[in-house]
């Protein structure tokens, strides 16, 4: 019974798995490309950085970067406050 | 005598040039090349790993201690906050220094080119932050987990 129910589970997840991956639009055809082709366009002209995943990631969308060094800043004090070296 | 052998600690310091100078070209060409700040501040933190894999968390805390760590990692967070608070004239994150002419202002041709370093605004100087902030906190915990480890030390 609980073989039976654990295929079941397994096919209904293939098949929603396997769905997705068909209704998938083809590669390089997005949807709306808008952003995509205003930073491709004027992004090198307008941060001045030829590395352009650069320009998104510390200019664009600088928030995103604050929010990693965040998170790393949050592990590392964690890491810290749980290894810490016992009173004696 | 902390540490492993002394070949290990000979061969270590060999490569150990290496790989810093490599971590350093990683993050102050951010702008240019692939890599940043994080990526280069995670080849800074191997070569400090391995530092402490060969000579001992001893040695590595007399070089650098854990508050002087912490310290750095704060210090390269609040540095990036601060610059992205400047450019709060024109909007938070605001690229203020991007083609002004002065420190990293230099504009860049559009398409491709060899690249200018002395080029793209804040972005440097946000890989610099994030490199140094990146490297101390991977190198903290990796002290903090050996001397939990080891309970050595103190």
């Amino acid at each position: 019974m609980k073989a039976v129910a654990k295929t079941l589970v397994f096919l209904v997840l293939v098949f929603f798995l396997v769905l997705t991956a068909i209704e998938l639009r083809p590669f390089g055809k997005p949807k709306k490309s808008t952003m995509d082709d205003y930073i491709i366009v004027e992004g090198q002209r307008e941060t001045a950085a030829n590395n352009l995943v650069s320009a998104v990631v510390f200019d664009y969308r600088g928030y995103d970067t604050l929010g990693e060094a965040t998170v790393l800043f949050a592990a590392v004090s964690g890491v810290y406050l749980l290894l810490r070296e016992a009173k004696k | 005598m902390s540490g492993l052998s002394q070949i290990v600690k000979t061969v270590s310091l060999v490569l150990f040039v290496p790989i810093l100078t490599f971590g350093l070209y990683v993050v102050a060409h951010g702008h240019l090349t692939p890599g940043g700040g994080f990526q280069g501040g995670t080849v800074i933190a191997t070569a400090l790993a391995l530092f402490l894999v060969a000579f001992g968390a001893k040695e590595f805390k007399r070089i650098l201690g854990k508050d002087f760590l912490s310290a750095v990692e704060s210090i390269g967070l609040l540095s990036f906050g601060a610059l992205a608070l400047l450019g709060l004239g024109t909007a938070f994150f605001a690229n203020f220094l991007a083609n002004s002419g002065g420190l990293f202002g230099k504009s860049v041709p559009v398409g491709a080119n060899a690249g200018i370093f002395n080029s793209a605004g804040t972005i440097p100087l946000m890989n610099f932050a994030v490199g140094i902030e990146v490297a101390s906190a991977l190198s903290l915990v990796l002290l903090l987990m050996y001397l939990s480890e080891k309970g050595v030390g103190k």
